[in-house]
């Protein structure tokens, strides 16, 4: 199946368009630093190992699907850093838990979403991911 | 195909945002592993559009996915509890849904033929007048609201019967008048931003409306669950929130011009497999 | 308050990582919106979320305002035998919503 030709249009130059945007670095807000150090008693936080899945583009931003997996995990806290409050919700997993997860948050803008988990070994590790959050157009 | 020359410049931007991620072409939907609908067929010969697409195809994969499964499906909340009030003795005769109807299994079909006309009445039937008429004239019950949970609820519980089946609405005979009626308002301009139904969902389906991918506005999903109110929406609801973004005045869910409306944009998805209740943006 | 959806395989083998999709009608009521006269609606949320497998800790979960509403939530685990899994959602208000689901090993 095809769109027409006018469609196809939109879409490609929308391609190009978004790997011009600027991603923001990856700087937590204030609030998101208090709720990481807090989570990891103060240790410091490596960058990595947690798989952290959500839309580029976010269809709205009332329900955002996202997905974790963090292996060898015990604890993984989900941040949204540019809520009003980031806190979104915190995994403790036992042993015959596999350290993954998948709900649907409110992002209240565009802004990264951060995973942080505590490793089996009591080390620390996180990534973030930018997702863009729109004023849908008639769809009100 | 209707050629769109009037600009909408204030309203349609050749949006920077990124459409790639957000529609895909070859996405199939395939319901709980086994059902599958055909998300793209060919129109009629005296269709105005090419092709028909489901509203499904222009969501983003993530949006997509939600409708896979009957329990990523948010929908189905409600449908759970429309089964639990379809037992339920409501009104004054002490009759539930389920006295008469039995297996709420027995409405298969009925989604895909309605609106319809009622000779008797000489009026189309919605599924929102069959429900409340069973209820005032045969339960002794109150009618319930048209875009209230439990009117929602029910209506996506009885489409349900049908998910899978192809639209069939008729627009002849007693129905003829008010398919052109219907259709008169669908290319009617309105409103403070003077646009009609066919300004988007003829003219530019596929294209970005701010950051919305515009459909074809095509009601084989309804009642549709919307990522935006997290809630279950009737077709006419959704008429009145179109009518609201146009800065029109809306019809009245239930009116004469809502349900011709309907039965003509119905009409224009006939083939379109029902997918009731879907989930959209 | 209202009902859990749960998928949940009725069987699985004995060490076979399971997936359980969990989703409750609830309108996370946030806290950050406001009535029609400008008051705050006062937060309601599911605020915790447990699941056990045949009595032993498979996921607890803390849930903030930002959890959609109607909160989905899904999670694996492996499955060392014949159990129940019994999970239970706490709201602000201290009720719960439990359900069980039987998952037999041949």
């Amino acid at each position: 199946m095809s769109f027409t030709r006018r469609n196809a249009l939109a879409l490609g130059s929308a391609a190009i368009a978004v790997t011009l945007l600027p991603l923001r670095a990856f700087a937590a807000s204030e609030k998101s630093m208090e709720a990481i150090t807090a989570f990891a008693d103060g240790a410091t936080v490596a960058e990595g190992g947690i798989e952290l899945t959500t839309p580029e583009i976010a269809e709205n931003g009332n329900t955002v699907p996202v997905e974790f997996s963090a292996p060898g995990a015990k604890r993984v806290m989900l941040l949204a850093d540019g809520n009003p409050s980031p806190g979104v919700a915190t995994f403790n997993f036992g042993a015959l838990a596999d350290p993954s997860g998948s709900t649907r948050i409110r992002l209240a803008g565009t802004q990264n979403v951060i995973a942080i988990a505590e490793m089996a070994d009591g080390s620390y590790t996180q990534v973030a991911k930018a997702v863009k959050v729109t004023i849908g157009g008639c769809g009100g | 195909m209707k050629k769109f020359t009037k600009t909408l410049t204030c309203v349609i931007a050749a949006s920077a945002f990124a459409t790639v991620a957000v529609a895909d072409e070859d996405a199939k939907l395939i319901i709980n592993d086994e059902l599958k609908i055909e998300t793209n067929v060919a129109a009629s010969a005296d269709s105005p559009l090419d092709e028909l697409f489901s509203g499904w195809v222009f969501r983003s994969n993530e949006t997509q996915l939600m409708q896979m499964d009957d329990f990523d499906n948010p929908s189905f909340i409600f449908v759970e509890q429309a089964e639990e009030q379809f037992a339920k003795v409501d009104g004054t005769e002490g009759k539930a849904c389920a006295t008469c109807h039995e297996d709420v299994a027995s409405f298969k079909g009925l989604r895909t033929v309605l609106p319809r006309h009622n000779a008797s009445t000489g009026k189309l039937d919605t599924m929102a007048t069959l429900i409340n008429d069973c209820r005032t004239d045969r339960m002794g019950a109150e009618p319930w609201k048209f875009s209230k949970g439990k009117m929602t609820s029910m209506k996506a519980l009885i489409s349900l019967q049908s998910r899978g089946m192809p639209m069939n609405v008729a627009v002849d005979g007693g129905a003829a008048e008010a398919f052109e009626k219907g259709k008169e308002l669908y290319y009617t301009r309105v409103g403070q931003l003077d646009m009609s139904c066919a300004n988007c969902h003829e003219d530019n389906y596929g294209n970005m409306i701010r950051a919305d991918h515009l459909s074809q506005g095509q009601t084989n999903g309804f009642p549709t669950y919307r990522l935006k109110n997290a809630k279950l929406n009737s077709i006419q609801g959704r008429f009145k929130g179109c009518m609201k973004n146009i800065r029109a005045t809306p019809y009245k869910e239930g009116s004469d011009e809502f349900t011709a409306l309907e039965l003509y944009v119905a009409s224009r998805g006939n083939g379109l497999q029902v997918e009731s209740p879907s989930v959209r943006n | 308050m209202a009902k859990a959806r749960v998928k949940a395989p009725k069987t699985a083998a004995a060490g076979e990582m399971v997936t359980i999709k969990t989703l409750v009608n609830h309108p996370m009521e946030s806290g950050q919106r406001k009535d029609k006269e400008g008051n705050l609606i006062p937060r309601k949320i599911i605020n915790a979320f447990t699941a056990t497998f045949g009595g032993e800790h498979v996921v607890a979960a803390a849930f903030e305002a930002a959890i959609s509403t109607n909160p989905y939530f899904q999670f694996s685990f492996t499955v060392p035998a014949t159990g129940d899994l019994v999970m239970k959602w706490t709201d602000d208000d201290g009720s719960m919503i439990e359900q069980t689901k039987t998952i037999t090993v041949a």
